[in-house]
């Protein structure tokens, strides 16, 4: 018999430069149901005291790569919500 | 992988010198340095930070990328951390045979980098102002 599929999913999500300001925090752990997607995790943030000040749409890493906000999340995957970038 | 990322100030004579080679006769560097303006503002002097585990790895990619694409060897350095007016922000450096390859490389690096890299900019100006910097919009007031 298959196991059963995982009921959710819990993530670290990372914080940077003025994002990581909105929220005082540059780090925190979010539980899913299963299955979720990098824009799930990004509306389960939003939903947090002070999170309807960031974006809807954020530019977003999985395990420090880019992602699309429609890709799925695994467990303990490392999500990083990132403002708009500015080095060069 | 090399630091490609460093909180010390970057001399541009190590970074050329690792592309350089006796079959590569052209070099083009890309040399940024801190303005004293933004956008009619003017700047003191700005922070660097970053998701430095993962600006390691899109820099290597980014070099990779370039190195797949063209014959050309490329060096990357970006600062992090507080950076004064002129100090020396980012070097990319690429070395060919010939010239094409070289500009061709490097300017793929530093646009590159400019889009993909998590590195952010937090610019103090004389207003006494500080603003995170956001390339893809007006100035945001920071905090």
């Amino acid at each position: 018999m298959p196991a059963a599929a995982p009921a959710a999913v819990t993530v670290r999500v990372l914080l940077f430069a003025s994002y990581a300001e909105t929220l005082g925090t540059d780090s925190l752990s979010l539980t899913l149901a299963a299955p979720a997607t990098v824009a799930d995790a990004v509306a389960g943030v939003r939903a947090l005291p002070g999170g309807h000040r960031l974006p809807a749409k954020p530019l977003c890493a999985r395990n420090l790569a880019h992602a699309a906000l429609t890709d799925f999340l695994a467990e303990d995957d490392q999500l990083a919500m990132l403002p708009p970038m500015a080095g060069g | 992988m090399p630091g490609y990322l460093t909180a010390e100030p970057i001399d541009l004579g190590p970074v050329v010198a690792s592309v350089e080679s006796p079959e590569r006769g052209g070099t083009a560097v890309f040399l940024g340095q801190v303005r004293n303006h933004h956008e009619g503002r003017a700047v003191l002097r700005l922070e660097y930070s970053a998701y430095v585990e993962m600006a390691e790895a899109e820099c290597n990619r980014i070099v990779s990328e370039a190195a797949a694409r063209w014959p050309a060897a490329v060096a990357l350095r970006h600062r992090v951390g507080a950076l004064g007016i002129g100090d020396t922000a980012v070097i990319v450096a690429a070395a060919s045979a010939h010239r094409e390859a070289a500009f061709a490389a490097c300017r793929y690096v530093i646009e590159q980098v400019k889009r993909r890299v998590p590195i952010w900019k937090r610019e103090f100006y004389a207003d006494g102002a500080v603003v995170w910097v956001d390339p893809t919009a007006k100035l945001q007031p920071a905090g």
